[in-house]
């Protein structure tokens, strides 16, 4: 549905984004990672239209954003940064207006204002001015005017920023359930929700996008990704790494722990152990007395640092 | 059609706007005070003795103008880069040309009907005279199109910024300049310095061209020129909003 080639966006003389490509096909939700400034909401502004591209191109369902920017942005519901909306106007007003200019008339416009609102749980603040909204809930109005006329592409700009827990956790369902039949982008500087809700993500960072794949794929990325931790008792540390170093696919072992005679060592793997390690230092430590053994998974907030920071990385592993 | 339809919609919802907040109240009253001072006490309508209101009453409207219409365009689009609902309205399936007339519609409509509020002076005259309401009535549509030009103007200078005060004084200097290239003192000083230029200087001010209107005059040439200045305005205005987002 989104097909993003070679974009890029040039402001004077910064490149805010640099040569990106990817595509979002229907039933996909991709997550947009990235630190702050990498670039994300200007490729989206761009995907929706908002910002010219200075090179490259955005077609949304087969309409390309510049040649046929209104067929475009008929199939586009865009939340942008910071959820803003008409201050002046009602919640409810303010959905009308959005309905109607997406085309929606009569019924079909009161129709689709009641199912957002029951979707969003704005039926308390209809009458309510934006203005005197809480945070919440005027992001909530905003996410509303955005899949009113159920879009079959959501661009969301940090759908979940600002919300409480419940919200987040709401925002992350919802869009898990609307990811089955529609083409999502999201970005978010939150890693756990790229696990919530996404089935593909991009991390991006000084324009040009630097991982792409399944959170699963990303995380394999990861120096923890098959990582074992071990904890022993009755074992001097020393003599554990010894014994672990002897193990062929041990790339590292560092001590975590070391107190009351009990000993945490964690053992990294060399490229290709494929999840075998564990069972390698299994049968390594069998002689000591073993309190736990643990295959680690890979970790999200460590493969974001090591690709967007690689120097500083090092030191937090 | 679609289009209309679009237009319609911004149309509406931006009159709503005007009218959930005080500004609409604030600035009708205002402006019919003025009026009403104007016309009654500085401007001589009893003295004069005639059953007219050319001078008394539409002699000022372009120094009314010069503050409230402004004032009223100030908001359309500085008002929506500052609270960043233009990336809303720019994405949706609508071209900037409907926002951007949408927008101007709206405040023109508002604009008419203030000068509608204008009605009991033309009441009066009526009941105390006999004017030529032909007269009166090429006037009025004379006010409402140099209101207009002003606030294509004003279009612009909103366009320009995010503050809606900067919006307000640069398009107060520039409708003041449009006032005063077709002010008699300023041409009596400009018929001594350059003598050649005059007819140009003049040509461009609203003065000159309300000044038909006043005598009851609808000359095309007129309307030509404020429909032009208000063709032009909007025509930067969305070339302005485009270099925006052009970086």
């Amino acid at each position: 549905m989104i097909k993003v080639q070679n974009l890029a966006k040039v402001f004077g003389t910064k490149r805010a984004v640099d040569d990106v490509s990817f595509s979002v096909n229907r039933g996909e939700v991709l997550g947009f990672l990235g630190p702050n400034g990498a670039g994300k909401s200007t490729t989206m502004r761009m995907i929706t239209g908002f910002l010219p591209p200075s090179g490259g191109s955005v077609s949304v369902g087969g309409f390309d954003i510049v040649e046929h920017p209104i067929e475009a942005r008929r199939l586009i519901g865009y939340l942008p940064e910071n959820a803003p909306a008409y201050t002046d106007m009602t919640v409810h007003g303010f959905l009308n207006f959005a309905a109607e200019i997406r085309g929606l008339r009569g019924d079909a416009r009161k129709q689709a204002v009641n199912r957002v609102v029951e979707m969003c749980f704005l039926g308390s603040v209809l009458h309510q001015s934006v203005e005197t909204l809480s945070k919440g809930y005027r992001h909530r109005t905003c996410f509303a005017q955005s899949i009113i006329h159920d879009p079959d592409v959501l661009v969301m700009d940090e759908p979940t920023d600002g919300l409480d827990p419940n919200q987040k956790h709401e925002v992350r369902q919802l869009i898990r359930r609307m990811g089955e039949k529609k083409a999502i982008i999201f970005s978010t500087h939150i890693l756990e929700e790229v696990d919530a809700a996404c089935s593909r993500a991009i991390i991006i960072d000084r324009g040009k996008i630097v991982a792409n794949g399944t959170p699963q794929e990303l995380r394999q990325k990861s120096e923890w990704a098959g990582a074992v931790t071990l904890r022993v008792k009755g074992v001097a540390a020393s003599a554990v790494t010894a014994k672990l170093y002897q193990v062929p696919l041990v790339k590292r072992v560092t001590v975590v722990d070391e107190k009351d005679g009990r000993v945490t060592v964690r053992a990294f793997p060399k490229s290709g152990a494929n999840g075998a390690l564990a069972q390698a230092i299994g049968e390594a430590a069998h002689e000591w007395q073993i309190e736990q053994l643990q295959a680690e998974e890979g970790r999200l907030d460590e493969v974001f640092r090591s690709i967007t920071m690689p120097d500083t990385a090092k030191e937090a592993a | 059609m679609n289009a209309w339809r679009n237009v319609w919609t911004i149309t509406k919802r931006e009159l709503a706007a005007y009218f959930t907040s005080p500004l609409a109240y604030v600035f009708i009253v205002i402006f019919l005070l003025l009026c009403g001072f104007f016309t009654f006490f500085v401007g001589g309508f009893f003295e004069r003795q005639e059953a007219s209101l050319v001078r008394p009453f539409f002699d000022w409207h372009p120094w009314f103008y010069l503050f409230l219409v402004p004032a009223v365009g100030m908001r359309l689009w500085a008002e929506e880069r500052r609270v960043g609902t233009i990336e809303l309205l720019l994405t949706m399936p609508i071209t900037a040309w409907q926002a951007i007339l949408g927008k101007f519609l709206a405040s023109w409509l508002f604009l008419a009907l203030a000068l509608a509020l204008t009605f009991p002076v033309v009441i009066t005259v009526n009941y105390l005279g006999r004017p030529d309401n032909g007269v009166i009535l090429t006037a009025y549509v004379g006010s409402w199109l140099m209101a207009g030009a002003y606030l294509a103007i004003s279009c612009i200078t909103s366009a320009l910024t995010r503050s809606q005060v900067v919006s307000f004084i640069i398009s107060l200097v520039v409708c003041l300049f449009l006032i005063l290239a077709g002010f008699p003192p300023v041409i009596n000083v400009l018929e001594q310095v350059a003598p050649k230029l005059v007819d140009l200087v003049a040509f461009f001010s609203v003065m000159t061209h309300f000044e038909g209107f006043q005598k009851g005059v609808l000359d095309s040439r007129d309307i030509l020129f404020f429909l032009s200045v208000i063709g032009f305005s909007l025509f930067t205005t969305s070339v302005i909003l485009r270099t925006h987002r052009a970086g």
